[in-house]
Formats: C-alpha cells, structure tokens, sequence
C-alpha cells in the first residue's frame, strides 16, 4: 500500500503515519483555508474583480505597498551588507551580542516595533524632532512606512550574506592578492561576485515579508487612503465593511505576486548557482 | 597585517559604521519602549499592568501558545522524520507548500479564516445554526496563530535531521531496537536542541502575532484581546504608558528568546563542530586511498 | 550460520547496483567483498543486513527466507562505517543498547547487563573507556566499541562495512590483524566490505571480487592472486603490466627482439599481463620475448626496488627486482635494459 511513492524503498518505519500526518495537517491547516482565497474569488464575476483591483484606490495601496518595500529593500541591502561584513571578518569586544540583537527584529512583535518606531520618529520623537526640523516627515508619511519596513526587513539579508561570507575560500582571497590584487579590487573582483546570489535572496526575502507586513507599519503610516494607505490595511478596512469580496481580491493579487517573486528569485539564483558552481 | 584583512583604519571605520547601524534602527526602538513605559516611574508602571483587562490578554496570549506550538511540535517531528529520512516523489513540493504559510501576508491569514468560518464564510452559517463560534472568538484566534507558526518548528528539524543521517536508526535497528525505541533513545535525543530552537521560535511568534489575529478577533475587550491586541487598543486611547508597559512584557519575551536562541546555538554549535572535526580527521584518509593498480 | 545469496538484483533509480548476485558463505568464514566504489558490495551487505531491500532474489539464512524477517529480527551484528556510535549515549551504553531494547521478557537484568557490558569491553580490549563518549575515543577506539556493541546482541553474523576505512594508515595494519585473531577466536560467520586489496588479501578466508555489480571471482586470496579469472581481477589486486603481443608469421611475441615463439596459429593477438615481481631485468635479450626499455625512475627505498622503465613505443612498466639483483645489475637512471616476463599472470586472446 502506497509504497511506490518511494523514490527508493527503505527499511526505516515510520513513513507512512509520518507522512499520513503531515499530508493532513498541512491540508487542515494551510491548504484548505487558503484555497478559499481562490474559491471565494472564482466566485467574482471578473469585471468585478478587475474593477476592485484597478480601483484608484486600490492601485495606490499597492504603488506603495510595493514602493516602499523596495525602498526599503534596497536600504537593506546596503546595510545588511555591511553589517553582515563585519561581523563575518572582524573581531571586536561585544560582538557575540550585537550578532544576537541583529535578530531582533525578529523576535520583537510587530505591534511593539510599531509603536516604539512611532514615538521615536514622530514630531517630537528623539529623532523625529530632528528630521522635522529639516522637513522631513518621518512618521504617517510613505517614509514612515519605509523606516518600518527596514527594521523588519534587516535580518534578511544579514542572515543570508553572513554565512556565505564566513564560508568564502580564503584561499581566493590570498589568491587574487598574488596576483597582485589590491584590497578594493579583490573586493570588487571576487569577493563580490561570490556574494551577490545571497544578496538576492536576502532582498527578496525582505521585499516579500514587507509586502504583506502589517503591525509595524500600521501605527507609523497615517492610514490615509490614498496616500499612506498599504495594501494589507486596504483588506483589513474592507473586511471592517464586509466587502469580503473586494477583500479576497485584494489578497489574491498580493499573494501570487509575492509567490512569483519567490519562484523568480530561486530561478535567479540557481542560475548564478550554477554559473558560480556554488550550492 | 595579513593581506586578508583592510587596513586598520578602514576596519575601524567599517565596525562603527555597522555598530551606528544597529543601535539606531535596534538598539533605539528597544529602548524607547522601556524609556516610555517607565518615564513616569516604577509605580505607575506596574498600576498599569495591574489591570484585568491586560491579565486577560496575557491569559489568552498564553493560551493560544499553549495551544499551537504543541500542535505545530507534533507536527513538525512528523513532517520532518517523513521528509529527512525517506526519498519520496513530491518531497520538494510538500516542503514548497510546508513553507507556505510564512510568505503570506498576516492579514491574509487571518483573511481566509474568516472566508471559512465567518458569517459570509463557507460553513458560517451552519455554525451558526448550532450556535459555535469561532471567528471573533479564541478558537479563530487559535487557528491563525497555528497557520501563522505552521512551519516553525519543522523547519528548524527538517535540515537537522538531514545533517544527521539514518546511520544511527540503522545502527539500532540491527541491534533490535523497534521504530518507537529507535525514535525515543537515538532520534529525539540527537535532535532535542533543534526541537528546542523551533519550539523558542514558534513560541515568540505565537505569543507576538498581531495581523492575523487582528482579523479575526473582534477586538473585544477582556475576551478577545491577546497582548499585541491589547497594545494597539490602549495606544490608540492615548494611554501610551499602559501600552509601552505591555509592550515591555513583549518586549522582554523577545529579549529572552533571542538570549535562550543564542544559547541554543552556542550549545548546539560545539555538539556538531566536535562530530564533524572526528569525522573530517578520518575522512580524508579514506578518500586518499585508492592506490596501487595501473 | 551459513547465509546464501540467491540471484540478488537491486537497482537505484536507473543504476544497477547488483545485478544477479549469488554467494554462499558457510559457517565460521571470514569472507571479504572486494571491489571499487559503485561496485555493490556495500549494497549487498546491506541487504543481507535488511537495511535495504533487494527487488529479485533471496536470501537464506541457514536455509531458511529471510525475506520477512526485518532488521531488528535478523540478529545479525553490524558494524557500520563511521561507527554510528550513539552520540549522545556513553561507551557502556551504546553497548548496553542492545540489550535494553529487548522485548520485557527476553531482558537481561541490569546485573546481567552491567556484566555482560563489561566482558564485551574487555574482549575488545578497552575496559578503561567505559564512561566516556564517542566524541572522547580514537578512531580505532570508536571501531572497537561498534564492535562491541553489535556483538552484545549474540549475533549469528557479523558483517562490517569498509571496518578500516575511517583509519590512519598503522591503526589500520594494526587492528587487521587484530580482526584476524579476533574471529579465529571467536568463529562467528562474518563478512567484510573494502576496497583495499591488501587488507581483503591479509584479513580474509575467501575473497569476493565484485565489480559493476557483479561478482568477477570468489576464491582463497591465493587463487584471487595467482588465479585471476578476468583482467578486472587482476588489475585489482595488485600492479601489473600490460604486454601487448603480436602475431608474426604465425608466431606469437610480445617482444622487440626478433625470435622464434610458441605457434600461435588461429590467434591475431594478445594482451598478456604480468605483475611487477615477475618481469627479469637484464642488459641483454634474454629471447624474444624481452623488451627493450629505458629506465626513468628507481626507488631503491623499501625491501624491494620498485623501477619505473618507458618502452619505445612508450608503453610504461612497473618493475620490481630485489636489492640483490639491483646491486648486481648496478643499474642507474635512463639506463637502456631489457624486461622479460618469467610468468604470464593472465592472458586475454583475439582469435
């Protein structure tokens, strides 16, 4: 019974209840609740459902949603590059600890992270009062939004880059430097190149979570429709209206986007994988 | 000066700048949080967690973890001893869609929970008729969070059972051992910092969630409102030391978590280097030896 | 107990791993698999294990199916590769294991055990390490406590999959030996998988040769030796050197001295094989069979002298003469000789 789904027979038990389980739960609790997404939008006429999703409204909540993250996303790159260089080659006092603390914002529930950003970078936040003062608006601003975004984001991409870093050859390095290499040009030459299929995934990584980020966003944005409204609260205020349909629409887009961001980057990256010859 | 590193000055400069980094976009939002739910001192603090309303949403924070980690514990162990262990058709796929959850959005979560079980949902209004509520109830609250943290401990096992082989399950297979003696003295005691490391992840996460549950709480307060709910609330009063006092809670979760993970991976960390250096010493000896026919 | 394999076939997606195996081992014997990697003969251990299962075939053992037997009812002791010594678990109970898996009834008590644990302990000679774990033990100490531990279950048949593998080069030589002692004392059926000639020549009773799958000969070390069946066996056990003959005038040679030799009527040619021990070394033709060389590398480091010598045609051989010999040969690099075959090991013929 049911053994030629083995690829190759084994002798260890436990196969079948162990699947068996798996397949059940996984359908309880994650296949068969998603599907509703598309149960429910199947039942849209599609004129109603390309109205939803091309409503002004809508457009700009996505325009944003995708822009900040990518802002976001980018900034990251930037840092967590950084960040992640550091703690990969250089050693100094405390460094165990600020390696613990880049997880942070991973730990840290949204909600709190949203409302400690809010009152760091509001008007007279520690920082805000500062920004303000040279008119930038760092809080209920698409900025706001972003800042939010970045502190999600940020172990992304250190978490991708660092062990790619550790794991580099030395001996490339050592190589590039008798061949008379300067420091920069290793840098740019090889190092580089051996990282950027991790910083790929780190970004995405990041994109896709910011997308569909929620509670650390919602109390810097302003929730203004329009103009600081992200896509996630679009659904949640349409479900407030029992526009469930409207809602589901909404969902469908976001989730096929972020899945085909998914499949594009594991695509990008098997192909740099391969030119590379790395795993 | 090795030629594998910069310059001193480069370095230093690098370091400060990472370290600028980090305090103030972790550092500062950490401890602002304390910073304001402290600034009108200890007394105040604590009167205003002294509240039933915040005991209430600590009960049912507690609970709904106290629910789905279990759950997505047993279900990690299976899916992860079916996946690392047997070579199957679909083991790909299966963990494609085991991650799935994690690339959804919060409030999709939620969303779709109330697709099933709302009162437009699919079986809303047969739960209706017989009177079983779920959405805008704990068990909704429940279930979210479970979809939420669904992949959090399998994920963490999956790669550890991988690294681990079968050698040692054969091993007591020969020597007589049955798949339940098997699992309970080799596999679970070689995996249990794994299984530790997810369930410490799954739990913060349980214990954090605020989009998902957001949907379909219902935001009642003392019955529906879990901690991260109960923040939102108090901070949308303007009762900010109340809401930064909660968030501290959270935040401490958080502190402890991320102090308990890095334990975890220090302890777990020396466990595989000290396996994978006796092994390595030996394996290359192995690999050379192929000698001596033309 | 005897164990037969009969007409045993298990491919892996489209490789052949074995490919119609059949072997009888009789009680008491100390047999050696020997083949390359990818030649099955891990596999084959395994299955006889029931660590795997073969898709034709049976196995016996003592006469009887062990199709439905699986791995925890074969009693059979493994010892596998890397040891798999249970990490987490000390030297004593990793040994103990066995016996404390055992259904309710059939459990020793823990004196028994406790006993029986430290008699296995003293058979493989570590008595000391009892309380220690494995990440603490030597590799060959790791070796001999897997030992110990698939023997605490009484096995019928002992099989161990590439035992010396894992091991620095002397720890190796020393616990061949050992295992030879060992299992003259002990006379428990047991089979062995390697890739190491000189282990599988040293060690064994009989030897399997086993290549692509199949089983190229079984034989007494002697016979694998001195009796290869195929030029695959020969090659795998041992240098040898390939002499490629040629029919002139009905005359078969594999020299380039002209000459007459054996008639050699229907054939068009031949490869003759010889190994190294067996090729005279001397400044002049000794007949026509000799072929001229020039010497390109002499290590005269070692009980014998292993010379390195290019023919014209550049065709290389590995020659090896004793000390005596070279001294009196006084022979020096790039010095021209001439190489004769005093025995042909092995000859294929196109006819």
């Amino acid at each position: 019974m049911g053994i030629n789904i083995l690829k190759q027979k084994s002798t260890l038990p436990g196969l079948h209840l162990s699947l068996g389980y798996t397949i059940f739960y996984l359908s309880l609790i994650v296949l068969i609740p998603l599907s509703m997404l598309f149960i429910k939008t199947s039942t849209m006429g599609l004129r109603e459902f390309v109205d939803v999703i091309t409503s002004p409204r809508t457009l700009a909540a996505y325009r944003l949603s995708f822009g900040a993250s990518l802002a976001a996303g980018l900034v990251n790159i930037i840092m967590g590059f950084l960040i992640a260089w550091v703690l990969a080659r250089y050693s100094f006092p405390g460094k165990k600890i600020v390696d613990a603390l880049v997880d942070f914002p991973f730990a840290l529930p949204t909600a709190v992270t949203g409302i400690a950003l809010t009152s760091l970078y509001s008007q007279n936040g520690w920082v805000g009062q500062y920004l303000y003062k040279w008119g930038i608006e760092s809080a209920y601003s698409p900025l706001g939004i972003t800042i939010a975004l970045i502190f999600i984001g940020l172990p992304f991409v250190v978490r991708t880059v660092e062990p790619v870093l550790q794991e580099l050859d030395a001996e490339l390095e050592d190589a590039a430097a008798s061949l008379g290499a300067n420091r920069w040009q290793t840098f740019i030459k090889v190092l580089f190149p051996n990282i950027i299929p991790a910083l790929i995934t780190g970004f995405t990584l990041a994109f896709a979570r910011a997308i569909g980020e929620y509670g650390s966003v919602i109390f810097i944005a302003g929730n203004m429709p329009g103009k600081t409204e992200i896509a996630p609260l679009l659904i949640m205020t349409k479900l407030e209206q029992y526009d469930y349909a409207g809602a589901t629409a909404i969902a469908v887009v976001m989730l096929l986007v972020s899945f085909g961001l998914l499949a594009l980057t594991n695509f990008v990256q098997s192909v740099f994988s391969k030119r590379i010859g790395m795993n | 000066m090795s030629i594998r590193t910069e310059q001193p000055w480069v370095r230093r400069a690098l370091i400060a700048a990472a370290l600028v980094c980090l305090a103030l976009f972790i550092l500062l939002p950490l401890f602002v949080v304390f910073f304001n739910a402290l600034n009108k001192g200890v007394e105040v603090y604590f009167r205003s967690l002294n509240d039933p309303d915040t005991f209430s949403a600590i009960r049912l924070t507690v609970i709904t973890a106290l629910v789905a980690v279990p759950l997505n514990l047993i279900f990690g162990v299976a899916a992860s001893w079916a996946i690392a262990k047997f070579d199957f058709w679909g083991k790909n796929f299966l963990t494609t869609l085991i991650d799935l959850p994690l690339s959804v959005s919060p409030v999709i979560s939620g969303l779709i929970f109330v697709l099933l079980f709302g009162a437009q949902g699919a079986f809303g209004p047969w739960l209706m008729e017989h009177g079983i509520k779920i959405i805008f109830a704990p068990p909704a609250i429940i279930l979210a969070t479970i979809f939420i943290t669904f992949p959090m401990v399998a994920r963490e096992l999956i790669p550890v059972m991988k690294a681990q082989g079968s050698e040692e399950e054969e091993a007591a297979m020969t020597l007589g051992a049955s798949g339940f003696q098997t699992f309970w003295r080799v596999t679970l005691p070689n995996i249990k910092w794994g299984l530790l490391y997810g369930v410490i992840l799954c739990n913060a996460r349980a214990m954090g969630e605020f989009g998902a549950v957001s949907v379909v709480s219902g935001h009642i307060r003392g019955q529906t409102n879990t901690l991260p709910l109960h923040i939102e609330i108090l901070y949308n009063e303007y009762n900010f030391t109340a809401a930064f006092a909660a968030a501290s809670l959270l935040a401490m979760l958080a502190l402890v978590t991320l102090v308990l993970k890095s334990m975890i991976e220090f302890k777990y960390r020396a466990e595989l280097s000290a396996r994978d250096g006796s092994v390595g010493a030996f394996a290359g000896v192995a690999a050379g030896k192929m000698e001596n026919h033309s | 107990m005897s164990i037969e394999v009969k007409q045993i076939t298990k491919i892996f997606g489209t490789f052949k791993a074995l490919d119609d195996v059949s072997l009888k081992v009789e009680t008491g014997e100390l047999i050696a698999l020997l083949g390359p990697s990818g030649s099955g003969k891990t596999t084959l251990l395994r299955i006889i294990a029931g660590l795997e299962t073969a898709d034709a075939g049976e196995i016996l053992f003592h006469g009887e199916d062990a199709k439905e037997k699986q791995t925890k009812d074969r009693s059979v002791g493994f010892v596998f590769q890397h040891y798999a010594l249970f990490r987490h678990m000390t030297v004593f109970e990793n040994i103990a294991f066995g016996l404390r898996v055992k259904p309710k009834s059939f459990r020793p008590s823990e004196q028994q055990i406790k006993e029986k644990v430290h008699e296995l302990l003293k058979l493989v000679q570590l008595e000391w390490v009892a309380s220690r774990y494995p990440s603490q033990l030597s590799g060959g100490q790791r070796q001999r406590i897997a030992l110990a531990r698939a023997l605490a279950i009484e096995p019928k048949v002992l099989l161990l999959d590439e035992p010396f593998g894992s091991l620095d080069a002397n720890v190796r030589k020393e616990l061949r030996q050992w295992l030879r002692r060992f299992h003259d004392n002990l006379h428990i059926t047991s089979l062995f998988v390697t890739h190491d000639q000189e282990e599988a020549l040293e060690v064994a009773d009989k030897i399997v040769v086993m290549n692509a799958g199949k089983i190229e000969q079984i034989g007494t070390p002697e016979e694998v030796y001195h009796k290869p069946v195929s030029a695959f066996v020969l090659n795998f056990l041992g240098n040898v050197n390939l002499f490629h003959a040629r029919v002139e005038e009905g005359k078969l040679s594999v020299g380039t001295a002209p000459g007459v030799q054996e008639p050699a009527a229907k054939i068009k040619s031949a490869k003759m094989y010889v190994r190294p021990h067996q090729l005279s070394v001397t400044r002049e033709p000794l007949s026509v069979n000799s072929v001229k060389v020039v010497l390109v590398f002499i290590n005269p480091a070692g009980s014998s002298v292993k010379i390195e010598a290019c023919a014209q045609d550049g065709n290389n051989f590995q020659v090896e003469i004793t000390q005596d010999e070279y001294k009196a040969l006084n022979l020096a690099k790039n010095d021209e000789v001439y190489l004769t075959p005093k025995k042909i090991t092995y000859s294929e013929y196109e006819i």
